[in-house]
């Protein structure tokens, strides 16, 4: 545009200049990934070296934090986040992104780089840590443990930054405290300490579909020879999705778990928050959303239905589910879930939405049909497709390899079936809602910039309508960057949650009244031209 | 098929463009909107944050660039220079005309200057448009220290933006503290404290007397108290005016702004003012003739919308409000509190203990009927009080029921019950 662009992106150098603790915190950082580096010559580096590296990392972490927040006054602290190579899509940012990229890949498809040997004794990267996995579990580290550390390590240290930073609002502290503990607790202990015990390795917060093993046949084996506690596992499971997870999201909305349990969210919250605003809020970033999320919700069912049918062909006498019985029931249960929708929902339901509904159903329903009608079983095949292009590629290299350009919850918003189930239900049966105070906004746009779901907060607000939107993970944030007061996150009644004639208070009663007429009349786009 | 009313808006500011979303809601007029400043409608309460990084212009863009056409809304960049009202002409720059059947005058405002020699100088500048804060990019480069004179809104934001880039602010204050022509006393030093407490300097009860420049900058200024500060900024921010001078010579009649009537209609038939530029003859009682704030420039927007499309309303905003945000502090006000009560009016100030939350009730002595009220660090329902307001409920009813008022996030801490003790304690006990 206009040399005003040019001058507004050159300036603001002071905001973005780092303080000498600054840099000294950066240095102790970085001196931990070098230990991390150094491994990877397989020196046999003495377990110091792991606690020290762990410990420089944490303490850069802090000491920036402190520096950045402590003894500065409570409040909004976005300045210069433009102006930062490291938050603007700078060359920082770009090379952290690559960084982060290539250990994805490295991590995925050749974690013997790392030094994982699964038939011996690890070395390099993997060695370093088994000390502490033999601490937790008794067993030495995979690839995994290492992994697993470091994303733990991270959801902690950043997670102070965040508290640090968002000190002056409680709803943003007490979130933050509760996805460090089900990180620490749930994510990272409990699993290896099953391990300990014998038992199948289970995190109960990580529930399907995002855990889209979570019924596959090696899975299913695991629990059934674990007697009791297997079977446990797999009924929690079950009711977690489809107990569990209804009734929480009836009261709370997703964010429950989107933005308070998940593991995934617990990183993009912390350690993504500096990369929030980079999310498109685009009009066709939110219609390709819609396609591309609900496409993955799609392949989770049809690949752990057919795992489940594999399953139940290879163990025959093993169990009183017959495979044919199992599909038709997922067929009866699919059909009633979406004609329960359709008869009660269908006023809420755009004309797309339910086009898309009906599309997807019918090839799920498809798909059924092929796998009852020629008996073959592609459960593994498509098992591995969906681990390699879904829960690999998507949701770790795209997922958190590009933070730093694409913004912190692209796994969330475009790829996560378990965001796509629970957004249904927040948009269609759900009491929560962020309301709008009546005429207060001024339009600034500081709601829809730090939404990192790409959600055009300010469209919503500036004509007194509430936010309901199926993407919103309930994080808060757009609330707590609005500088007039008028977003409020809130549970309440379902009746008036969804006000699309709402109009701004203000103006003359009666003047209002007849611009939310006009406005009703004019609703649906395909009666009227105006579209807003 | 006959050819449509052709609509023409000069200014894409809130009230114009609000005027013209609704005329296309409801009308298949056409509907131009010209404007100099931008491409697009852009959020003017925003600028501040382009400015101190939290966002890029794009995020100013209320609407996506689709949305114009879309809605068949033409936009036109160029500044009008005269209006012909009798042959209903309008002629731009470059030799354009453009001719219109009804026309709607959005054109905003423009800084207040003072008058004092030296406002020439680079240096000195006001904040209000898209070229405003250019000028403040260019102006900060090597800025080493800035005053800034007025102690109001723009005042503020101008003191937080350079604050963000490092740069020492003096502010000069006419008042005995910070916005005092607007705010009850201990509410504006309350205010006061938090500025300084920024490290901001504000020099109370001071203003500016004379500007020094040299090679045609401003090196420094002296003010009333014949201090000399230097400083290579001198921001004014002693208000702003309506932006009526290119209309001067023509047939629309003007006082300090365009005068319009109850339906927003100026002198000439067909055509209309709102938002900042309008002046309104009798102004609604209790009401400023001239309210420059977006949240008025709106409803002027909305109601001009229905005037035109044959809905003839008068303009008759309902309670007042306003908001704004002085560093961390959020600011919303509902009903009136009066800077200066008489003795009609009587006030009820609250503050927390860590500076950062206080309130002013206004109330009638002689009824108990509440007023108003201001409220600092906590966010406030504005539908609730609107009705209250409408109900004029009585003060011992609002400070009961003031939790369902709050609308601060979950988890925030409360203050109703400090604050209704606190009433009890200071208002109730026989003034001896
Ligand atoms: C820095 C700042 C912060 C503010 N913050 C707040 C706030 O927090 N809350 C609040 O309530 N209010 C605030 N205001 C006031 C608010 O922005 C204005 O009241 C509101 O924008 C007025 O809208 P408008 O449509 O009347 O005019 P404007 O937004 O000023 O739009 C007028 C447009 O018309 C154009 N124009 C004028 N003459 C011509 C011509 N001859 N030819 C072509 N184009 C022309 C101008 O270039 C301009 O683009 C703030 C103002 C400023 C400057
Ligand atoms: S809701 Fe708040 S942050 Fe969003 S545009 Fe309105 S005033 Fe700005
Ligand atoms: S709308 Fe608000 S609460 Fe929801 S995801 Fe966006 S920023 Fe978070």
């Amino acid at each position: 545009m206009s040399a005003a662009q040019h001058n507004m992106s050159l300036s603001g150098e002071t905001s973005a200049k780092l303080s000498t603790t600054q840099k000294v915190a950066t240095g102790l950082g970085w001196t931990g990934i070098f230990i991390f580096c150094l491994a990877f010559f397989n020196p046999e580096l003495p377990p110091t070296f792991l606690w020290s590296a762990l410990t420089f990392i944490a303490l850069g972490v802090i000491i920036f934090a402190n520096d950045q927040y402590l003894g500065k006054s409570a409040g909004v602290k976005n300045d210069g986040i433009w102006f930062r190579s490291m938050t603007a899509r700078g060359i920082l940012a770009w090379g952290t992104g690559i960084v982060l990229t290539l250990f994805y890949i490295v991590l995925y498809w050749f974690p013997q780089y790392l030094g994982y040997n699964p038939d011996g004794a690890n070395s390099g990267l993997v060695a370093l840590f088994d000390p502490l996995s033999r601490l937790i579990s008794g067993q030495p580290a995979s690839q995994w443990f290492v992994y697993g550390t470091l994303y733990t390590l991270a959801i902690l240290t950043f997670g102070y930054k965040f508290l640090l930073k968002y000190r002056h609002n409680k709803y943003e502290v007490l979130r933050t405290y509760s996805v460090m503990f089900f990180q620490l607790g749930f994510a990272f202990l409990i699993p290896e300490i099953l391990m300990r015990l014998n038992q199948p390795y289970f995190n109960p917060v990580n529930i399907w579909p995002l855990n889209y093993d979570l019924f596959a046949g090696y899975k299913l084996s695991e629990f059934f020879s674990a007697g009791n506690i297997g079977l446990l596992m797999l009924f929690f499971g079950l009711a977690s999705i489809f107990v569990i997870t209804p009734i929480l999201t009836y009261f709370y909305g997703k964010r429950w778990y989107c933005s308070w349990v998940c593991g995934c969210g617990g990183l993009a919250e912390t350690a993504g928050d500096p990369y929030r605003h980079l999310s498109d809020k685009s009009r066709s970033a939110w219609k390709f959303e819609r396609y591309i999320i609900h496409t993955v919700l799609v392949l989770v069912v049809v690949m752990t239905i057919a795992v489940v049918y594999s399953f139940l062909n290879e163990n025959p006498d093993q169990f009183w589910l017959d495979k044919n019985v199992f599909l038709l029931g997922s067929v009866a249960f699919l059909v009633l879930l979406f004609g329960l929708i359709f008869i009660f929902k269908r006023h809420r339901l755009a004309r797309d939405a339910k086009k898309g509904a009906i599309i997807s159903l019918s090839i799920v329903l498809a798909i059924i049909a092929v796998f009852y009608f020629s008996g073959m079983t592609y459960g593994y095949l498509l098992r591995q497709w969906y681990g390699f292009l879904i829960g690999a590629a998507f949701s770790g290299v795209i997922g958190v390899g590009f933070y730093p350009i694409f913004g912190n919850r692209v796994w969330c918003r475009f790829g996560c079936p378990m965001a796509a189930v629970l957004g249904m239900q927040q948009r269609l049966f759900s009491k929560f809602r962020i309301t709008t105070n009546g005429g207060q906004c001024i339009s600034c746009g500081n709601c829809s910039t730090y939404c990192e779901m790409g959600i055009d907060v300010r469209a919503y607000a500036q004509k007194g309508e509430n936010i309901v939107r199926s993407s919103c993970v309930g994080c808060g944030i757009c609330s707590a960057v609005c500088p007039r007061g008028v977003l409020k996150l809130e549970n309440g009644s379902l009746h008036g949650r969804i006000n699309s004639d709402a109009v701004l208070l203000g103006n003359d009663v009666d003047l209002l009244d007849l611009i939310r007429e006009q406005k009703k009349a004019t609703r649906d786009p395909h009666s009227s031209p105006f579209n807003s | 098929m006959p050819t449509p009313e052709h609509v023409v808006i000069i200014g894409n500011g809130v009230a114009g463009i609000t005027a013209a979303r609704h005329i296309r809601r409801i009308s298949d007029k056409k509907i131009t909107v010209i404007s100099a400043e931008s491409d697009y409608f852009f959020s003017r309460t925003a600028l501040m944050y382009v400015y101190m990084g939290h966002m890029k212009w794009e995020h100013l863009k209320p609407y996506e660039d689709w949305f114009w056409e879309e809605n068949r809304i033409e936009l036109k960049k160029a500044r009008v220079k005269k209006i012909e009202t009798a042959s209903k002409m309008l002629f731009l720059e470059a030799e354009e005309k453009m001719s219109y059947d009804k026309l709607i005058l959005a054109t905003g405002s423009v800084p207040r200057f003072l008058g004092i020699e030296g406002e020439d100088l680079s240096g000195v500048q006001g904040l209000v448009s898209k070229q405003d804060l250019e000028l403040l990019e260019e102006n900060t480069r090597k800025c080493r220290s800035a005053v800034i004179v007025g102690g109001g809104l723009i005042g503020v934001e101008l003191a937080e933006m350079l604050h963000t880039r490092n740069i020492p602010v003096t502010m000069l204050i006419r008042e005995k503290a910070f916005w005092q022509n607007a705010l009850p006393l201990k509410d504006a030093q309350f205010i006061s404290r938090h500025i300084e407490s920024h490290g901001i300097k504000l020099m109370h009860e001071t203003e500016l007397k004379k500007i020094n420049g040299q090679n045609g900058r401003v090196r420094s200024i002296e003010t009333s108290s014949g201090e000399e500060i230097e400083c290579d900024l001198l921001g004014i921010s002693v208000g702003v005016k309506p932006n009526i001078a290119f209309l001067e010579g023509s047939e629309i009649e003007t006082d300090r702004g365009i005068l319009v009537d109850e339906y927003l209609q100026t002198n000439v038939s067909d055509i209309y003012a709102i938002g900042d530029c309008a002046q309104h003859r009798e102004p609604i009682k209790g009401r400023k003739d001239i309210e420059a704030v977006w949240y008025t420039a709106r409803m002027m927007g909305e109601t001009v919308a229905q005037i035109i499309c044959g809905k003839p309303f008068k303009y008759n905003p309902g309670n007042w409000f306003n908001s704004a945000k002085f560093f961390d502090i959020e600011y919303q006000t509902y009903g009136n509190v009066s800077a200066n009560p008489e003795e009609d009016e009587q006030h009820f100030h609250w503050e927390h203990r860590d500076g950062t939350k206080a309130m002013t009730i206004a109330f009638d002595p002689a009824s108990s009927t509440f007023l108003g009220i201001n409220t600092y660090g906590i966010r406030m329902r504005h539908e609730v009080f609107d009705r209250w307001l409408t109900e004029k409920r009585d003060l011992e009813y609002v400070l009961r029921h003031l939790r369902q008022a709050n609308f601060d996030p979950e988890f925030y801490d409360r203050h109703e019950k400090e604050i209704f003790s606190s009433f009890k304690e200071n208002m109730m006990k026989p003034q001896t």
